[in-house]
């Protein structure tokens, strides 16, 4: 193997080569997308060298990776806490308190929105439509698991159960 | 939440069992497959099926409406390589529709851009998923494991000579990648910015190949198009409404949800469905289409019935079936603010008057909202939105433009009491009660 990957673990490479392999074979930069959302997964965040690992794995500038992972929201640029949450507060959550569930959980964590909490645990941010409007309030924790219904015992139970 | 309540039930039928029900074995159980297997096995021309297609008056179901038969003849017959590729990138405030669909359904996606594929001649395809519904897209990979398993997906589809493969991709959290042109820059791995149309998709898609690009529910559409007829179809809803449609109903509702109903269904019996106003409040705006959609006053969205035409008569658009309710504890000024972030947080940036526009029309609301409004402020708003519209490449522009030139068209007593009394004329502590979050009485 290439030392340039080195910092990407099998495990992760062999992801990525599954997500290649849905495209035509000239066409493997389609795999950029899900290649660094499982870099961000093993790596938290997506520091420029790892953008640029990916870039190289998939044959493109570390430009072109760089200019993806800027672009779409998802895609940690910085490090974030162990658990990002993510609330909802377009309009249709806020008409069924998704304003009101971001403040109630900048209250329980003592931060604001694009803050984390000292001990590296939380970080919170505010999102836009997740297309789960009719749950509201909504939020996403580390991107990828939603949970619905928040209201304040709902996210007190949330809370709780992050270590 | 699954089925909760709807008339005349075909892209729901599936959802009764909820999570439990959407396995292929419950599929092919409720009649799956059986219009891919008759098609292939008949071997019924590419012709026959568009032309069922067309006789349905199916009409796309992800907001723009555009007749799906039609489209997908716009196909040359003739290029080597073409795609079919799934729109679920649903990410226009107030939709919620596809999610459920590929959650307790997927199979009739699957089926749908099958056919899709045996019509255009297509022999691989892509379904687009919203980056944030995740365990969906994972739901969904499990789903095309299963079809490829049982023969319904790859080389020689049943041992017929028709073959096609399909697979997910998933977003990662940009409004703009609904745009179809946006979504296919997307799948080939770039910033996902519209492109100039023409070239439309069906002559220079993915890859710069030939590609039919649709909604999620149009596509879930097509099986049960093929097993009752485009005409019967048709006449389930009414004349160019073709079918029934998935309406997600949101806000100050006491049933929230996804509703199936035949086209023309009175906009008072959907409320009713969904349970009725919340708290027994009044009704006061609807913005019955998606975010994007002008907003309709109540006297006028009671009058409506849920079709492309009787809404886009009443000034609005029905486009993705996205029906935001709003009751009196809703201050106008406050709601646009927040739909106007939501654009100027999402233009991709690539032309100006978007870019520029979108942040002038969050900034200047902004102000008014916290009571730092000017009077020429309402003009002002109009006057940008002048100078967006039909002025892009996409239709970001106008999507950020129509709340904006409707809620002060419909609502403007309620801007010009804010920009001379500097605050709302809804009490801030009735806009809090309205929201449901805080239990009665609570801090």
């Amino acid at each position: 193997m290439n030392k340039q990957y080195d910092m990407l673990s099998p495990e992760a490479l062999g992801k990525i080569d599954r997500e290649v392999a849905k495209y035509p074979a000239d066409q493997k930069q389609s795999a950029v997308m899900a290649a660094l959302v499982i870099a961000q997964d093993e790596k938290g965040w997506l520091p420029k060298e790892t953008i640029a690992a990916v870039a190289g794995y998939l044959g493109m500038p570390p430009m072109a990776a760089y200019e993806v992972a800027s672009f779409y929201n998802m895609y940690d640029l910085h490090p974030v806490g162990k658990y990002k949450l993510t609330v909802c507060t377009n309009l249709p959550c806020a008409l069924s308190g998704g304003v009101h569930a971001a403040d109630y959980v900048k209250g329980r964590l003592g931060i604001d929105f694009n803050e984390t909490t000292p001990d590296g645990k939380f970080t919170l941010k505010e999102g836009e439509c997740m297309g789960a409007c009719g749950d509201a309030p909504v939020l996403l924790v580390n991107n990828k698991r939603m949970c619905s219904f928040m209201l304040p015992e709902a996210i007190d139970k949330l809370l709780a159960e992050c270590n | 939440m699954a089925l909760i309540d709807t008339i005349n039930p075909l892209l729901t039928t599936g959802w009764a069992k909820g999570d439990a029900g959407w396995s292929l074995k419950d599929y092919e159980a409720r009649g799956g497959y059986a219009q891919l297997k008759r098609i292939l096995a008949s071997k019924m021309s590419q012709d026959e099926v568009i032309a069922e297609v067309k006789k349905s008056a199916l009409r796309g179901r992800g907001g723009a409406g555009f007749p799906a038969g039609l489209k997908w003849s716009f196909m040359p017959k003739a290029a080597p390589e073409k795609y079919v590729v799934c729109n679920t990138d649903e990410g226009e405030p107030g939709t919620f529709k596809d999610r459920d669909l590929l959650r307790y359904d997927p199979h009739s996606t699957i089926e749908g851009m099958i056919i899709a594929a045996y019509a255009v001649g297509a022999k691989r395809g892509y379904n687009y998923i919203h980056g944030e519904i995740f365990d969906i897209y994972q739901r969904f990979e499990e789903a095309l494991d299963q079809a490829r398993a049982a023969g319904y997906l790859g080389d020689r589809i049943l041992g017929s000579d028709f073959s096609f493969d399909l697979f997910a991709h998933h977003g990662w959290g940009a409004y703009i990648c609904g745009e179809e042109t946006g979504l296919l820059e997307s799948i080939e791995g770039k910033k996902g910015q519209p492109r100039y149309k023409p070239p439309f998709p069906a002559n220079f898609g993915l890859y710069g190949k030939p590609t039919t690009i649709n909604n999620t529910e149009t596509f879930a559409a097509i099986p049960f198009i093929m097993s009752m007829g485009g005409e019967a179809y048709l006449n389930l809803g009414k004349p160019n409404n073709g079918g029934t449609k998935l309406f997600s109903v949101s806000g100050h509702v006491n049933r929230p949800g996804n509703y199936e109903v035949p086209m023309g269904t009175p906009f008072a019996k959907l409320l009713e469905m969904a349970g009725g106003m919340r708290g027994g409040r009044k009704l006061k705006a609807v913005i019955p289409g998606g975010s994007s959609a002008p907003v309709l006053p109540a006297d006028v969205m009671m009058e409506c019935t849920m079709d492309y035409d009787s809404i886009a008569k009443a000034g609005s658009m029905l486009g993705s079936g996205a029906v935001i309710v709003m009751d009196e504890t809703v201050c106008m000024v406050k709601a646009l603010e927040r739909l106007s972030y939501f654009y100027f947080e999402e233009s991709c940036g690539q032309c100006t008057p978007c870019r520029e526009g979108s942040g002038w029309l969050y900034r200047v609301v902004h102000r008014i909202e916290h009571g730092e409004g000017r009077p020429e402020d309402l003009d002002l708003l109009n006057r940008v939105t002048d100078n967006m519209m039909g002025k892009t490449i996409c239709a970001l522009a106008d999507a950020a433009a129509f709340p904006v030139r409707s809620f002060i068209k419909h609502f403007r007593s309620e801007f010009e009491y804010h920009i001379e009394h500097k605050k709302c004329l809804v009490d801030p502590e009735v806009q809090r009660v309205g929201s449901g979050f805080f239990k009665a009485g609570a801090a």
